[in-house]
């Protein structure tokens, strides 16, 4: 039954997906329902399964590997995807009201949000190094058209750049891949443990491989396509680039790293990783303090955030896995509320210029709390989500004596709080707030509370944090320090 | 020099092009013909490494390059179709110019 469940959540977003470009579009609304609705149900009995016996694999249509493609789920996977699975849900609310079945784009939007659903749900799941590159191509391609969708020429442009640099790192993968195998003759990423030795040919096909990815996870210096894209796309488009697409690339990074060649020395290459990932909180936590626009300071801070994710690699314990691993699940909450927040301004105020939005704390208050809720954990601040990963984070540099890592955790989460501050201040803290009339209050709608809903899952994730770090502490990979 | 070092050395020289083809033109049509080159050069690698070793083909590699050229031929539908659009849009089909700061103030 787990086989024929996993099968599902997989297949039944993608037939949504036919469906809602084939069938009339009066069916487009029971489509939609029909994609997203039932996951959850059917990710009860994998989690089950998970809990019960740790790993679980498919071999699809039965063949083993080497030669047929293989499906596992761990604890890790397991939590991807119930992460993919709740935040797309949650973001659909928003997209929802934003793009309605009568949109002009709905019938555009709809069918590649749920390929895009359906491809990070089978890129998780999926243990076959090309069928991983499939998946990523899926995830991609779909993302660059959800950019694109509204046809505005910024949009256009951003989505333009994105593909050309998200093909080249798609090659650069597919190359690893190819030198991979006509070494080892095997695709399964949990085989490459016993039979790739670091000569020179596969360090060459790794390094290919992390840097292909690295671009798609927009890591600093290899950032520059993702502000543009992510802060000209459509709402909920932003929200789940930033909550998951790229995150989906970092994951793969870890599970090549910590599961595919567990046995070579790599501290001088984990400490690469680790300074990319400090120069990403820096560069883009500064570069969030300058920009003019909400969307775009938002984007930067996704650059910014992303650089926690690689810190796992110097650091590589029990303590960091864990703080990673819940950064990406808050960050994913975090940033996701920040973005609908953020479309809700730009569509109540028509734009989302900085010095222009004084007042609409005003006029949109639930939009500002979401905004805030968000900004509360991405700062790192008791009790949310994040202050738990960023603590997480510290402890496991504190454990190892590393104080530079240390540091750079603590000035991290001040230049979130500059950043964001400036944000706040700008909207709350204006002269006609003191004197003059309250204006007028926009009623909420389902966009705000999607927004709301968000926001309070990134504070609530602080109190709920047990389940969760107990499932990735039984999903650590072989051979990880404690 | 056996057929597999030709392929090799085939598809080095190929993903070389395709990279400074990708680096240099402006044109996106160029840019996007540049990357078709250099998915070339690493279908030739991957055809190479299905050479038969002890008297046996190796299907795996050749299921992976059909598959590749699937995906490839999409990427660049999905990618012309994008660059009409801009063109459209925009009056241009490359991205050296850059975005016009927005002026709504």
């Amino acid at each position: 039954m787990t086989t024929e469940a996993l099968a599902l959540i997989v297949f039944l977003p993608l037939l949504a997906a036919a469906g809602a470009v084939v069938l009339p579009r009066t069916w487009l609304r029971l489509n939609i329902r029909l994609g997203l609705m039932p996951l959850p149900l059917l990710l009860v009995l994998p989690t089950l399964e998970v809990l019960e016996s740790g790993t679980y694999r498919v071999l699809l249509a039965g063949h083993a590997a080497p030669l047929g493609i293989s499906w596992q789920l761990d604890p890790l996977s397991l939590l991807m995807l119930w992460l993919n699975v709740g935040m797309t849900l949650l973001v659909s609310l928003h997209a929802n009201s934003s793009f309605p079945a009568d949109n002009e784009h709905a019938h555009r939007f709809w069918p590649l949000w749920l390929m895009l659903f359906a491809g990070m749900n089978a890129l998780v799941l999926s243990a076959d190094l090309f069928n991983i590159y499939v998946t990523l191509e899926l995830v991609t391609l779909t993302a660059i058209g959800l950019i694109a969708l509204e046809g505005k020429p910024p949009a256009l442009r951003a989505a333009m750049r994105y593909l050309l640099l998200a093909l080249l790192a798609s090659l650069l993968y597919l190359l690893g891949v190819g030198l991979i195998y006509g070494q080892t003759g095997v695709l399964d990423l949990y085989m490459l443990a016993d039979l790739l030795d670091p000569g020179w040919l596969a360090v060459t096909a790794i390094a290919l491989m992390i840097v292909g990815l690295l671009i798609k996870a927009a890591i600093f210096p290899l950032h520059a396509w993702l502000p543009a894209a992510h802060g000209n796309a459509p709402g909920p488009v932003s929200a789940i680039l930033s909550a998951m697409v790229v995150k989906v690339s970092i994951y793969l990074i870890w599970r090549l790293w910590f599961w595919g060649i567990p046995h070579w020395d790599l501290d001088q290459a984990a400490l690469l990783l680790g300074l990319l990932g400090a120069a990403a909180i820096v560069y883009g936590s500064l570069a969030a303090l300058v920009q003019q626009r909400l969307k775009m300071v938002i984007a930067y801070s996704t650059v910014a955030q992303l650089g926690y994710l690689l810190l796992l690699f110097p650091l590589a314990s029990t303590l960091a896995f864990q703080g990673a691993s819940y950064h990406l699940l808050s960050h994913g909450l975090a940033k996701a509320a920040m973005f609908l927040a953020a479309a809700n301004i730009l569509k109540g105020m028509g734009t989302d210029r900085l010095q222009r939005l004084a007042g609409v704390d005003q006029r949109m208050p639930l939009d500002v709390f979401a905004l805030a809720l968000g900004g509360v954990s991405i700062m790192g601040l008791p009790p949310s989500g994040g202050f738990l990963a960023k603590w997480l984070f510290l402890e496991a540099a504190w454990q190892m004596k590393a104080w530079g890592w240390l540091t750079l955790v603590a000035v991290g989460g001040l230049l979130a709080a500059a950043y964001l501050f400036r944000v706040l201040a700008v909207v709350c803290l204006h002269p006609r707030r003191r004197n003059g009339q309250p204006e007028e209050r926009r009623t909420p709608n389902l966009a705000s509370v999607a927004a709301l809903l968000l926001g309070l899952g990134a504070i609530l994730a602080g109190f709920a944090s047990a389940p969760i770090l107990d499932l990735v502490e039984a999903g650590l990979p072989p051979g990880l320090a404690p | 020099m056996d057929s597999a070092t030709v392929y090799v050395l085939a598809a080095a020289v190929l993903f070389g092009v395709g990279v400074h083809g990708l680096i240099v033109s402006v044109h996106l049509m160029r840019k996007l013909f540049a990357i078709n080159i250099m998915g070339s050069a690493i279908f030739i690698l991957l055809v190479a490494t299905s050479a038969p070793i002890s008297g046996q083909t190796d299907p795996i590699p050749q299921a992976l390059v059909l598959t590749g050229i699937v995906i490839a031929v999409s990427a660049t539908a999905f990618g012309l179709a994008l660059m009409v659009r801009m063109c459209q849009e925009t009056g241009n089909a490359s991205l050296a110019v850059e975005d016009e700061p927005e002026n709504d103030d």
